[in-house]
């Protein structure tokens, strides 16, 4: 296996074995097709405006962690991928394209985080995201973030959910609330409900008790709502990261064309970042969408809304040091931070925020993708973000909050590897903890 | 199918059952359905022996642990999917059928003759049952399926490779097929979806995946010379049985039709292709520029646009005219031949068509109440609950089935009073 010098060499037979089968003539074509005819006039305006000033270095983790290490700066990321491959006019060759598909999938979580520390505000991550797609189309991906996308190809789910399982998940997490409140149905296929709940894959694969912590918010807040029982569930979408954004694609439309099949008023998703910018964005625009045909809400913003109106009654307060992580799709992505704040204060009583926070708060290294590409490049991944460690370990906390599935895995990697003593959690573990039942849900 | 004209079309209001009352002998009453004659209202209720159905306040005499998928079919039979002793099954009727399976799910029906599908999952894998008869062989596993018009034959996207987990090579080799009465088509895809049957039921169609970035329509197995870049559900013109399927091309979304561009222009999404009824017209949902959506006759767009969605095209029974649902700024309304109703709604249903073609009818919901919308002015009281309108077969009639208080009622109106 050929390496390149500055990296450890990491094996992984998405990268390793793909770009064997690459000929010259086909990887010119490919980059030549995406950069002439795929790619947005913003491409050639940012990579002309560049000055190469270095300003974004500051803003990655991954440059903030490897000690200013200038191979991580965002902008040496995009000129030793991207830069290269307009300069040789597509004349690169597999081993070219094998480090920049390791750079561009697990050395980039596409947070956006540089861009705001750049005085041009050039989006590094869109040019990023440019490179995965080049890589996409040339077959050279890494394996593990390939196989989500192959689910979601051939699942319409990111975990290969079979249908049976899906609903039997379902039935299984009522019966279970059931036995805590009267009348905690999860109603499937209800046309006409005002709202459909989708969760991503990992749910009912490995968090089966979140489904069932939302039917309990649900119920108590007494909420019109419904679930697909068939295909449409997932809002999750890896192929997003990949740059099979024709899957993305697909994956987005089954998810909104179910909420126009259910005739809901709107969608309501779990606890997950890149979900809600697949969903709200991404994938919509893809389709042609200026927003989503029925309209998103994030969890953080319902549990808001509901808290915030008093649906929801707080009637204890969780009391162990707690902090947060601000998921990058929805702080950065569509400012979600305030309410999330205000959920965190309705319901602890010990809040330590973060420092830096909001928007500027770290990425949790483990979105954009990365995660998803497995085993192999952990390492990569928890070494990325030191600085994440060391802003949790600041606040003294003993419980992260995140609002997120990528932030969630991400940050217990973080957590043991670092030996941060803390526990990791979804908000909805903190909410049903605090909520009032009232006595007539009683069982 | 139910025969409309065996219907009772009396003008004037019946009073088919009180929910109250159900109340009264049960713990929990949930999911209510309504027949498509308004006949019958059906759902699960909860009794002190466990779960069952109960159709207009008789419970069906066997419980289950769990029921679910409460339908009525088009020929008015109350069924649903059931289990008992990890057992399950579909009930129709109250009876169940012979065969059960490990699982049960996606209750569908079609044809004329009622016919009721469920996928199932038994000890030799995943199949379909079709009206009580089970598929011979079963799959590693099975996806979305459509049914024959008529009802009498099946078709599943299937998986016939097994594919160790993260076995990125094996996949591109291709381990997805169509099934179709349970025999898969002799040639396997990366991916199969959209399936869609001919009109007498002979042929299959659907997307297929030939590589990881190329894409076409396969017919009976066989794929279109032509691959693109992305496509979308086809479907089978009724005349000719000819396949139409939108496919993504350098310039935009195109309608081809056996491989070759059918309008000849493209737009910037387009999707879901309807024909008319004598399979004269075709029309699709399409994106003329971004972020806003029409509907396309023949290739010709309505000049009016919508910023949020159009869904559910309609064309008239005469195929001159063509409805949909339109939605704008987050507010719901029908499209009539390329102009919007007036008045908005906070949702609206399906349009019919009066079978001369001229009126247009909808339900459609405003501050949680439901009523009737014809030709865009809302025409009906409003309920706390309303099932699909039926336009009798004379055209002068419309079946009305709402909850009103708790209470559920048939009426039948005459269009001319509304
Ligand atoms: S990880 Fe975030 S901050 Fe670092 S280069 Fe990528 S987008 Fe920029
Ligand atoms: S801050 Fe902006 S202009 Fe400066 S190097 Fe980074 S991307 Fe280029």
């Amino acid at each position: 296996m050929a390496t390149f010098p500055e990296r450890e060499p990491v094996e992984d037979i998405g990268l390793d074995e793909t770009i064997k089968k690459l000929t010259p003539e086909r990887i010119e074509k490919t980059i030549l097709k995406v950069l002439n005819e795929e790619s947005a006039a913003r491409l050639k305006v940012y990579v002309n405006t560049c000055v190469h000033c270095g300003l974004c270095s500051n803003a990655c983790h991954f440059y903030n962690s490897h000690d200013g290490d200038v191979k991580y700066a965002p902008v040496s990321k995009v000129k030793d991928t991207l830069w290269e491959m307009i300069r040789k006019k597509g004349r690169v060759d597999g081993e070219f394209i094998r480090k920049a598909s390791r750079i561009a999938f697990t050395e980039c979580n596409v947070c956006r985080r540089c861009s705001m520390y750049c005085p041009f505000g050039i989006d590094l991550a869109y040019l990023i995201l440019t490179v995965r797609r080049i890589c996409h189309l040339l077959g050279v991906v890494p394996q593990y973030l390939q196989d989500t996308v192959n689910s979601h190809a051939a699942t319409l789910n990111q975990m290969w959910v079979k249908p049976d399982e899906w609903i039997d998940t379902l039935q299984w997490q009522e019966e279970e609330q059931l036995d805590e409140v009267v009348g905690a149905r999860i109603p499937l296929d209800r046309e006409g409900a005002e709202i459909m709940y989708s969760v991503i894959g990992p749910e009912p694969k490995f968090l089966p008790q979140l489904i069932g912590h939302m039917d309990q918010i649900m119920t108590v807040a007494g909420m019109s709502w419904t679930v697909p029982s068939l295909d449409g569930w997932d809002n999750s979408n890896m192929a997003m990261y990949s740059g099979d954004f024709e899957i993305m694609a697909r994956v987005e439309r089954k998810h909104y064309d179910k909420a126009l099949e259910l005739k809901v008023k709107k969608i309501v998703m779990g606890e997950c970042g890149h979900a809600f910018r697949g969903a709200a964005y991404d994938g919509p625009k893809w389709l042609g969408w200026l927003r989503p045909p029925v309209p998103l809400i994030h969890a953080v913003e319902f549990y808001y809304d509901l808290i915030h109106s008093g649906r929801l009654k707080i009637v204890k307060k969780y009391e162990e040091p707690i902090t947060l992580q601000d998921p990058c799709n929805i702080v950065r992505g569509k400012g979600l931070g305030n309410k999330l704040r205000y959920i965190m204060n309705a319901t602890c009583s010990d809040f330590r925020d973060v420092e830096p926070r909001f928007e500027h708060n770290y990425c949790c290294c483990a979105g954009g993708g990365v995660i998803n590409c497995g085993p192999p490049w952990k390492t990569t991944r928890v070494n990325g973000n030191r600085v994440k460690a060391e802003q949790f370990r600041a606040t003294e906390a003993k419980v992260i909050v995140t609002p997120c599935h990528n932030c969630h895995s991400g940050i217990e990697d973080i957590v043991s590897n670092y030996k941060l003593d803390m526990h990791v959690k979804f908000f909805c573990e903190i909410l049903v903890e605090c909520i009032e039942i009232p006595e007539s849900l009683k069982v | 199918m139910g025969e409309q004209q065996n219907w009772d079309w009396e003008v004037g209001e019946r009073l088919v059952t009180d929910l109250a009352e159900w109340k009264k002998a049960f713990s929990d009453v949930y999911d209510e359905v309504v027949s498509p004659d308004g006949e019958k209202m059906g759902a699960i209720v909860k009794g002190e022996e466990g779960l069952t159905c109960c159709v207009n306040g008789s419970a069906w005499e066997q419980t289950y642990e769990k029921v679910y998928s409460v339908k009525f079919s088009p020929d008015n039979r109350l069924t649903a999917i059931t289990m008992a002793d990890d057992e399950w099954t579909t009930v129709v009727d109250g009876a169940p059928w012979e065969q059960t399976y490990e699982y049960v799910w996606n209750l569908r029906f079609a044809g004329r003759g009622g016919a009721i599908a469920v996928q199932t999952k038994g000890d030799d894998g995943y199949g379909i049952c079709l009206d009580g008869k089970a598929w011979e062989a079963g799959f590693l596993q099975i996806r979305d399926y459509v049914l024959s018009p008529d009802g009498r034959r099946a078709a599943c996207s299937v998986q016939t490779k097994e594919l160790a987990e993260g076995d990125i090579f094996g996949f591109l080799e291709g381990g997805w097929s169509v099934a179709v009465d349970g025999k898969p088509w002799d040639r396997n895809f990366l991916n199969v979806w959209g399936l869609a049957f001919s009109a007498d039921g002979a042929k299959v169609a659907a997307e297929v995946r030939l590589e990881s970035t190329v894409y076409s329509i396969a017919v009976d197995g066989k794929p279109w010379d032509a691959s693109y870049g992305c496509v979308w559900e086809p479907c089978f013109d009724p005349k000719n049985g000819q396949v139409l399927a939108p496919v993504k091309i350098e310039s935009g979304w195109i309608l081809a039709c056996d491989g070759k561009d059918l309008w000849g222009r493209s737009f910037g999404q387009l999707w879901r292709p309807v024909f008319s009824p004598d399979g004269s017209r075709t029309a699709a949902i399409v994106s003329p520029s971004f972020g806003r959506w029409t509907m396309a006759v023949e290739g010709q767009a309505w000049n009016a646009t919508f910023g949020d969605a159009v869904t559910d095209p309609v064309f008239s029974p005469d195929g001159r005219r063509l409805a949909a649902i339109v939605k704008d700024k987050n507010r719901w309304t029908i499209g009539v031949d390329g102009a919007a109703w007036g008045e908005t709604f906070d949702m609206v249903w399906r349009p019919v068509f009066t079978p001369n073609a001229k009126r247009v009818l909808a339900k459609v919901e405003r501050n949680g109440k439901f009523a009737l919308a014809l030709d865009g002015r809302v025409v009906s009281g409003e309920y706390d609950g309303l099932y699909d309108p039926v336009i009798g077969p004379e055209g002068d009639r419309v079946l009305v089935k709402a909850l009103d208080g708790g209470k559920f009622y048939r009426r039948v109106l005459r269009l001319g009073d509304l």
